[in-house]
């Protein structure tokens, strides 16, 4: 049998191997991938972002911890976690620590860790994650949480990978200014006030509340006045519920763990759940083109005229946008 | 076409809480382009072998200062030979006294490093062992 056999059948060896070929993007690992699609799109994919030290890792230890001990409606779920962390732009090595947190999963076959390092990407995932998600996915995996790198405002590639967007936020980390700039909150189905025990915290609920507000104006400010944080699933509009967690403590999570069912339920009654696969189609479609005609672009009009080209800018002959568009119509030479 | 990058699991199994030495030969790893999956402290050899599987690595980075190596390792090896992950070598790091490193060389225990071992030996090591390993990728 080979490996795409064994990792349907459950084999979780054959299983990461595969996922192996896929991050190295190796042909074996392409030809992997494109027999197993057929099997993906069963999985709820949920990512998790927000800044480095939020406790974001924390917070996926206790998630599926929780996840895999509902029984009933569909639980218990098997659940896969990847979790992507820097590559150094110096070496290119990484340090992937977010397995530190997850250690009260270990022993749990119903439950598979993957870490990956960025390898250069700058949106908050690796180039390869969504594809370890879709070989995840076909083999049986219910629920995929994805953790992002430590996020800042704007690597919210994010949303145009999972179905729910969950962005964690903890005190101290700005004011109220920070929570209504373009970004990264504006991606979140649901809010995370993470460390809710630290003193600023009602500082930072109160800032994100009222960045709700003025996005969603009724939703979210009736909600959650009356000190009710669950997340409200009309057909036509979905606002972000903000919740308070201690993840240290595991507070606070089950709440979560029904707001990620509370925005399934919507993206399946509202029927947005097909516009956002059409959208994460599109968008992992786009990144392929691009690549794609980079490299075949690049191989066919050779390495040279592309040195050429570089050594007129560094000359400030032509700025880089005239260079590459005397590539592309083929005269390096000159305009 | 980016080459295939290599992966280590740098694990600290047993009970003493001394990860200094791991951390250090994590980041020297690190800055010599490996990709380091760092466990932390307390592992159990399940938990080590477990994580090793799911993250296919190409190789294994012990450190243990606690004395227990005799008992710790044997335990991995066997649960690593069990799960079909025999191509995967594993190094050893921390007190070990020089009478058992031939007990442990015959368990399968690639290289072992000692006190004041310098890093760019420890790298080297770890290049040498995957290399001969020779897993494909």
């Amino acid at each position: 049998m080979g490996l795409v056999d064994r990792a349907l059948d459950g084999d979780r060896l054959a299983l990461a191997r595969l996922v192996s070929e896929i991050e190295d993007e190796s042909p074996a690992g392409d030809a992997a991938l494109g027999e197993l699609f057929p099997h993906t799109g069963r999985a709820h994919l949920v990512g998790v972002t927000g800044g480095s030290g939020t406790g974001k890792s924390t917070l996926v230890n206790q998630l599926a911890l929780k996840i895999r001990s509902v029984q009933g409606n569909g639980y218990p779920k098997k659940v896969a976690i990847v979790a992507v962390d820097p590559s150094s732009p110096f070496s290119g090595g990484a340090i992937l620590g977010d397995r530190i947190r997850m250690r009260d999963l270990a022993g749990d076959s119903g439950i598979f860790i993957r870490s990956m390092a960025s390898r250069g990407a700058l949106g908050g995932l690796a180039r390869r994650t969504r594809s370890v998600v879709q070989v995840l996915d076909a083999c049986g995996y219910d629920l995929i949480l994805i953790e992002t790198v430590g996020a800042g405002q704007s690597e919210v590639e994010i949303a145009s990978t999972a179905h729910t967007t969950i962005v964690v936020d903890s005190p101290g980390l700005g004011d109220e200014v920070q929570a209504i700039k373009a970004g990264i909150l504006e991606i979140a189905d649901i809010l995370v006030v993470n460390k809710a025990d630290l003193p600023d915290a009602p500082k930072a609920v109160m800032a994100l509340r009222m960045a709700l507000e003025l996005g969603y104006p009724k939703g979210a400010a009736n909600r959650l006045q009356d000190g009710q944080a669950e997340p409200v699933a009309t057909p036509s509009i979905w606002t972000p519920p903000l919740l308070e967690t201690i993840a240290t403590r595991g507070e606070g999570i089950e709440p979560l763990v029904r707001a990620i069912d509370g925005h399934r339920d919507y993206l399946i009654a509202s029927g947005e759940i097909e516009a956002r696969q059409r959208g994460r189609v599109r968008a992992e479609m786009d990144h392929l083109l691009r690549d794609q005609l980079a490299v075949d672009f690049l191989s066919a009009r050779g390495e040279d005229a592309y040195q050429k080209a570089i050594e007129r800018v560094l000359a400030r002959e032509l700025s880089p946008r005239q260079a590459v568009q005397s590539i592309i119509r083929g005269a390096p030479e000159g305009r | 076409m980016p080459k295939s990058q290599q992966r280590v699991l740098i694990a600290k199994p047993g009970l003493d809480g001394h990860d200094r030495g791991a951390k250090v030969i994590a980041r020297a790893l690190r800055d010599a382009g490996f990709e380091v999956i760092y466990t932390g402290l307390r592992q159990t050899p399940e938990m080590v072998a477990e994580a090793a599987l799911q993250e296919d690595v190409d190789a294994i980075g012990l450190s243990i200062l606690s004395g227990a190596h005799m008992a710790l390792v044997p335990k991995l090896m066997a649960l690593l030979e069990a799960q079909g992950q025999t191509d995967v070598p594993v190094l050893l790091g921390g007190i070990i006294p020089d009478q058992d490193v031939p007990a442990l060389n015959e368990m399968g225990v690639a290289s072992v490093f000692g006190p004041g071992t310098e890093t760019g030996a420890v790298i080297k090591a770890f290049r040498t062992a995957i290399e001969s390993a020779d897993r494909g990728h």
